[in-house]
């Protein structure tokens, strides 16, 4: 099963700052010239991590025109999206990577303060967090004019206190001022005006983790991965009904069928593959004919497919549509933040018509509403969350509507 | 409130200081003041005043936030997974248990305020699913056997 990569999770529990090779992306950083530091993540095709796929050099680049004395550098490692724990296995794993990533944006934006904000359902681990942290200050990695660079840089940790809204960058921020996160209008945007508003980079914890592997081996040896529009590698959370479910480096390009198959061993039992969700719940079903297509960006498009966090959600043959949808909704009802009509009104409507079709008594009504209601929370909801929550539901409804309309009066 | 319960939280508030941006970690810290793992009225009342914050921008903090709560809750809080993986591994088997061993339906505490049983969404254990936190800890590939053995060690 050699269809794994090691790129990124290359030190996996093996990194310490003063071992042989640790840290060794920062020390190439601190030599080079800034603007070359985010040409190499420009030409490395990066892209956040965290779903949002916004180019991270370009991210970079925007973030250095802003020449503020304080300057904020977010990791953000509030990993709610169902189905994904990549963030989990990269901070277990290897933290050194991650707050590497963090000091080589740092080194290159000149941000003077880093906080890595731990969702609070990953407090377990935050004591080695900040050990790991500390080794950093006694290595001089941290602190005053670090490894006497003109860098004077330092991280701390904030616990969220569970809410998944706080993955967005603007709620995150709301949240670590000591308010409700929900979500802010923008412009302006964070790069400008975010936590205080200072300029703040919020990347997520994998996109530090891969820009470390990235400045560490040159970005040559990245783009020898993946495919020409999707280059290098990502970490996936394959997760639900197969065999061996984990976090797994693979390249950009392999199929969704060898991900499940090759890597994940198969279906649990033998079964066959119904459906899979890719991305979290944030996204349309992935179907049985979709199940040869490559796991990359372009190629997902095509089938309108978001990659989002990168978790690979697999449903086997034994499980029910509809009551996979109503955990799909269950969850965006609890975690709508109120703030905007579509999404707090919608998510609770659509429950209930799916506990009518779940009964299989429903009203001619139900059907026409359930759409419509879909619809307009997709077109009119004040952030992403709202606007992709129905996105599941929608595509249930288009390609296996006798799954979703099934009358037992 | 008793003078003793005034000064903890004094302290608590001095260690981080009264600025906003402190209200989540102090909060959480307060929480834990209480058995019952709750944030009472009037206590949230006078950290407002203390604060120097509306009684409305703590509350909403407080009803925002998962981990915190204005009403008691047992001394050990499970929360078990509904989110969409945890379904499809059947933690339905999981719920039904739990509420058969603690007498209580999700949602509610037993009588002896020893255990609360809560939905949670994903807490990011899908590889060890069905999953469960007690407090905070982790539980993954739960069964009937290892749920009951869980359960009896947080038992009085």
């Amino acid at each position: 099963m050699k269809k794994t990569i090691s790129f990124i999770t290359e030190n996996f529990n093996k990194s310490s700052p003063d071992l042989v090779g640790g840290f060794q992306g920062f020390q190439r950083a601190i030599n080079m010239e800034k603007e070359d530091i985010i040409q190499e993540i420009v030409l490395s095709g990066l892209k956040g991590r965290g779903g949002a796929k916004y180019p991270t050099g370009k991210k970079l680049m925007q973030s250095a025109e802003h020449h503020d004395k304080e300057k904020y550098i977010i990791c953000n490692a509030d990993e709610g999206e169902p189905g994904t724990f990549k963030d989990r296995e990269l901070l277990l794993h290897d933290p050194y990577g991650v707050f590497e990533g963090m000091l080589i944006a740092a080194f290159a934006i000149n941000a003077s303060h880093g906080i890595l904000y731990l969702r609070e359902e990953y407090k377990y681990m935050i004591d080695d967090l900040k050990n790991a942290l500390n080794h950093m200050r006694s290595l001089n990695l941290l602190g005053d004019r670090i490894l006497k660079t003109e860098l004077s840089f330092d991280i701390s940790i904030f616990l969220g206190a569970g809410a998944y809204i706080c993955g967005e960058e603007t709620s995150l921020i709301e949240s670590m001022e000591g308010k409700p996160g929900r979500p802010r209008i923008k412009p302006p945007y964070t790069l400008e005006k975010g936590l205080f508003s200072k300029p703040t980079l919020v990347n997520n914890v994998a996109t530090f983790s891969t820009i470390s592997a990235i400045i560490r081996n040159g970005y040559e040896e990245f783009i020898k991965y993946g495919t020409v529009e999707s280059p290098g590698t990502k970490l996936i959370s394959l997760c639900g009904n197969v065999n061996k479910p984990g976090a797994y480096e693979v390249p950009f390009g392999m199929t969704i069928r060898e991900i499940i198959y090759d890597i994940g061993e198969g279906i649990r039992n033998g079964n066959s593959f119904k459906f899979a969700q890719i991305g979290g719940v944030s996204g349309p079903l992935v179907l049985p004919k979709h199940i040869d297509t490559p796991f990359s960006y372009e190629d997902l498009n095509e089938i309108g497919v978001p990659m989002g966090s990168g978790a690979i959600i697999v449903v086997d043959s034994d499980n029910d549509i509809l009551d996979y949808l109503d955990a799909v909704q269950a969850f965006f009802k609890h975690e709508s933040c109120g703030k905007c009509t579509p999404c707090r009104e919608g998510n609770r409507q659509l429950l209930n018509i799916l506990s009518r079709l779940r009964e299989g008594k429903y009203s001619q009504e139900d059907t026409i509403n359930i759409e419509k209601i879909a619809k307009t929370m997709k077109y009119a909801s004040f952030c992403g969350l709202g606007q992709s929550a129905p996105a599941a539901l929608l595509s249930a409804i288009e390609h296996c509507p006798q799954e979703i309309f099934k009358r037992r009066d | 409130m008793d003078e003793l319960l005034i000064t903890k939280i004094q302290d608590i508030i001095k260690k981080y200081g009264k600025d906003r941006e402190y209200l989540i970690p102090i909060l959480k810290k307060i929480q834990k003041l209480n058995r019952y793992n709750y944030i009472p009225q009037e206590v949230s009342q006078y950290l407002a005043k203390y604060m120097q914050l509306k009684e409305s921008e703590v509350y909403e903090v407080i009803s925002f936030y998962a981990e915190f709560s204005e009403t008691p809750r047992g001394e050990n809080i499970i929360k078990v997974c509904d989110s969409t993986v945890c379904r499809v591994n059947n933690n339905t088997e999981t719920i039904k248990l739990l509420e058969s061993l603690l007498s209580i339906k999700m949602g509610e505490t037993t009588q002896d305020k020893n255990f609360s049983l809560e939905y949670s969404p994903c807490f990011g254990a899908c590889d060890i699913s069905p999953a469960m936190r007690i407090n905070g800890k982790t539980y993954g590939n739960l069964d009937k056997k290892s749920l009951k053995e869980i359960i009896e060690s947080y038992r009085r």
